[in-house]
């Protein structure tokens, strides 16, 4: 059983730039920040290696910072500019028993993130749930549309800080 | 020379008797032989994870109910969990015998309605009736303690929102001694079944390295063979003290990770938990179920991971907090959400008959998967 | 003397014929019906724990009028794309077919709808008109759905057909006979002259044959029970993919003309399985009309008889259907040309055998 400081002094040996840094001051898990567009590879190391042997993906979520400049315009509508989206990962080991926080960061307005959907088949309903709700763009994702919403949804993705619902569609009124 | 035939495009379309629930699949057919399964859900997305993100802290729970409806308890308990860790509060003994009982008697209730509605898409439809019978008894316990038969809203950050009832310990004893013979009864009549066994054995074999990297848990996951239980390898509230045993997948009717065994372990695991209300009842200590219940909800800025076992599987709850006393981001990890994922692989070659097979033993509760 | 009595009314044999054949059923299958739809209800009510109607009547008994009056009401929905004369003309053809089974089977001794001398061969051969209106049905109602359903009902009942053909002929074989009437008046005297024992007559065939009866008629009551798509082999009416099979998109009168084909013809193969092997209309213990010398009463008693063998049988489906899951389609082809046609084969060679000694 490896904790996550032993972890990540394995990960910034092999991969260096790539691992940005671990913050572990915040309750209640820490976690190791990472580059987005690398992510396939230290994930792949997470998921081969011997002794860390994360097989299980339990759990990938989309994250709106909403740490950007955020600016109101006449009718209280709010639109963010600038910061970030993130996702993050919770691994899991089945044999070691040991778990894992990671979190990547990538530019609010052209959010891309490479899949890790070839490594745990579970992350493709996850990724596809990130990108219809969040806005997040995976790489190299064997079938990225929408899940929960419509397919046709033009408006933009929900669960951003500054998402306005359409007025019409498909020719439906929209507001109750 | 092979005759080239036609795909066809049949729609299990969202109203059908045997989706539980609003589910399309779309299935590509070669004349009686499945090609490809599609699901398309977002049929009964009601925007949980927004909604949340409005309210306060103990304002979401009557929302985490409605998410799995046959199995409120536990999203409840899960969510409470959640917060108390990241508020990292304390809470008395008798709280927590008290959320164990509530979440084995909802297992037992929950696995009732997955083995009724599984013998029934079958065409048996007889046991359906008999598991309604007895779930009746378990609904009447949680009326009389929280007032609610379906969508409780009783298990609250911190505690419980009133404590049980003074007839209760006596009245559950008395449902445990009544529901034992009526689970050999069920197996007589379902289970050891001989036309119930051609119809399930072999049908939708699900290898336990596959599973695993679909993040299959729960029933689906343990009848593929694997011994993986949150309750036993990272326990959460007091499960380290009961003394239960994990029910595993043998294949003894046809091979390992079948939907017989994927239906069989539900069973075992009712036996089960049977158990562990027993040894609950014994060891129940008292205390006042609601002192530690804090008045504000406003937990530090930080995120936390928390899991519970659903009688579906793993439910996850990611909880971030910016310090405020409304939650910045809840995300939901369902159970039915992946488990329903893995149906393309398993409906490979099989027949049209066989898709109801293998949703049934599946069980996915479609508010859970589209949240 | 029915037949007598229209004749005369009519001053014309062939009128006479038809009327003294075909009326009476009538009068006996629509109440039956009635019966029948009420035992199910109860019967599956009480074995699972429930009490079923309860309200209308005492104890639920006008149920079914109530059903009836309600499917008359309602409106009869032809969508635009079905095929309409098919569409209108199969529920008349299902029910023609059930129907017409009716006349050669004997209600009791002095009355039998219509009394040829092919008996069996002709109901079985009625009873197959029933495929043709099913795969009318499924195809007018331009679902693929129903196709699918009506496609699986044809290939079942027309593969059933064959065990139940090959233990009637046993069965003729021993009787030397294929009209119902006689083969129900050999079976005379006490239950021991029943054809389950052995048939009528006193002798080492008889006791030699009482195994492969048995195993015949096992054989013939579970073909039947396929030939009108009871659970467990009702895949083609109520399999939950299929949501309601070929009589899904029938509404109001036409889908109750469904409905008393089912039941009819549950009553028809009940009644040809009790006549063959369960001695018809013939009582087990002697007439009580004999006894008192009150020579009227022994075809009463004879009716009675029949109605209480046939309902049994009826009970008997019902009792499957509400115990037993569903078996799949390949399953089921499996299961009567791999195990009931090669029992019934054997069987028959057997017996034809024995009634040589």
């Amino acid at each position: 059983m490896k904790n996550t400081e032993e972890i990540f002094n394995l990960l910034k040996e092999k991969f260096g730039e790539a691992i940005i840094e671990l913050k572990a001051d915040q309750p209640v898990e820490a976690f190791i920040t990472v580059n987005p567009l690398e992510l396939d590879k230290i994930c792949k190391y997470l998921a081969e290696t011997d002794e860390l042997k994360f097989d299980s993906l339990m759990n990938l979520s989309g994250v709106d910072e909403a740490n950007g400049e955020s600016t109101k315009d006449e009718e209280g509508n709010l639109t963010i500019t600038g910061g970030t989206l993130s996702v993050f990962y919770h691994l899991e080991s089945t044999s070691l028993k040991h778990k894992l926080t990671l979190k990547v960061s990538a530019p609010r307005e052209n959010a891309e993130v490479t899949s890790v959907s070839e490594i745990w088949k579970c992350a493709d309903w996850h990724e596809r749930e990130a990108y219809d709700l969040i806005g997040i763009k995976f790489l190299n994702h064997p079938d990225l549309r929408r899940i929960l919403m419509p397919y046709d949804w033009e408006a933009g993705h929900p669960l951003q800080k500054d998402y306005r619902n359409p007025e019409y569609y498909q020719g439906m009124k929209v507001p109750y | 020379m092979a005759l080239k035939t036609e795909e066809m495009i049949l729609n299990m379309g969202p109203q059908h008797p045997s989706t539980h629930g609003v589910l399309r699949l779309e299935l590509q057919l070669e004349g009686e032989l499945i090609v490809n399964v599609v699901p398309h859900i977002g049929y009964l997305h009601r925007c949980f994870e927004k909604h949340a993100e409005a309210m306060t802290y103990p304002q979401v729970i009557p929302y985490t109910d409605r998410m799995d409806y046959l199995a409120s308890m536990y999203n409840e308990f899960g969510y409470a969990l959640a917060v108390e860790k990241l508020l990292n509060i304390e809470i008395p003994e008798r709280v927590e015998y008290i959320r164990v009982i509530m979440g084995e008697l909802q297992r037992i209730a929950s696995h009732l309605v997955a083995i009724g509605t599984y013998g029934a898409d079958i065409g048996a439809f007889t046991p359906f009736l008999f598991c309604f019978r007895d779930r009746e008894k378990i609904l009447s316990l949680y009326e009389m303690t929280c007032g609610a038969r379906l969508l409780y809203n009783y298990i609250w950050v911190g505690g419980v929102s009133h404590d049980l009832h003074p007839d209760f310990l006596r009245l559950t004893k008395e449902f445990i001694d009544y529901f034992r013979p009526k689970i050999t009864e069920l197996n007589n009549l379902l289970s050891y079944n001989k036309i119930f066994i051609e119809r399930t054995a072999n049908v939708g074999i699900l290898k336990k390295d596959v599973a695993v990297n679909y993040g299959i848990t729960g029933p689906m996951l343990r009848a593929s063979g694997m011994k993986w239980d949150l309750r036993k390898d990272d326990p959460y509230s007091v499960y380290d003290k009961f003394d239960f045993d994990i029910p595993v997948g043998d294949g003894r009717m046809g091979t390992v990770g079948d939907s017989w065994d994927r239906y069989f372990v539900r069973v075992l695991e009712m036996e089960e938990s049977l158990k562990i209300i027993e040894q609950a009842i014994a060891q129940i200590p008292e205390g006042d179920v609601t002192s530690a219940i804090p008045k504000r909800i406003k937990p530090p800025v930080g995120q936390v991971y928390s899991r519970v076992e659903n009688p579906r599987g793993e439910l996850g709850y990611f909880i971030m907090s910016n310090g405020t006393p409304n939650p910045f981001r809840i995300k939901v990890r369902g159970p039915s959400f992946i488990n329903l994922a893995v149906i393309n692989e398993l409906c490979k070659d099989l027949l049209v008959a066989d898709v109801i097979t293998i949703l049934g033993s599946i069980d996915i509760v479609l508010g859970e998967v589209d949240r | 003397m029915i037949y007598e009595f229209f004749s005369n009314l009519f001053n014309n044999q062939v009128i006479g014929y038809i009327i003294s054949a075909a009326l009476p059923l009538l009068f006996f299958i629509l109440p039956f019906v009635l019966v029948a739809v009420y035992m199910e209800r109860k019967v599956s009510a009480h074995m699972q724990d429930r009490l079923g109607p309860m309200r209308v009547g005492w104890h639920g008994v006008l149920q079914t009028i109530a059903d009836l009056l309600k499917l008359l009401q309602k409106e009869d929905i032809t969508a635009t794309a079905n095929d309409k004369p098919l569409f209108n003309l199969a529920p008349i053809v299902v029910f023609a077919g059930s129907y017409a089974a009716f006349a050669a089977i004997p209600f009791t001794g002095a009355y039998i709808g219509s009394n040829i001398d092919l008996g069996i061969i002709y109901i079985i051969g009625a009873t197959g008109l029933v495929v043709a209106g099913i795969l009318m049905s499924g195809w007018a109602s331009n679902n693929k759905y129903t196709l699918l359903g009506a496609m699986r009902a044809a290939a079942q009942i027309i593969s059933y057909e064959i065990p139940t053909i090959l233990v009637v002929l046993s069965l003729i074989m021993i009787t030397g006979t294929m009209n119902l009437n006689t083969m129900s008046q050999m079976q005379t005297g006490y239950f021991w002259n029943w054809m389950i024992l052995g048939g009528p007559g006193l002798g080492v065939t008889k006791f030699l044959l009482i195994p492969f009866m048995i195993i015949g008629f096992f054989v013939i009551y579970i073909s039947t029970l396929a030939e009108v798509n009871r659970t467990p082999f009702d895949i083609p009416e109520a399999e939950s993919e299929l949501v309601s099979g070929y009589h899904t998109e029938y509404s109001g009168m036409k889908f109750s003309i469904f409905f008393l084909a089912e039941y009819a013809n549950m009553f028809a193969v009940s009644a040809i399985v009790a006549t063959l092997f369960f001695g018809g209309y013939q009582s087990p213990f002697g007439y009580l009309g004999n006894t008192l010398g009150a020579h009227w009463l022994v075809p009463i008693e004879q009716f009675f008889w029949f109605a209480i063998k046939g309902t049994f049988f009826v009970f008997v489906q019902m009792w499957l259907r509400w115990t037993l899951p569903r078996l799949r389609v390949d399953q089921l082809m499996a299961v009567c040309w791999k195990y009931l046609i090669p029992i019934a084969f054997v069987n028959l060679i057997i017996v034809g055998l024995i009634t040589i000694l």
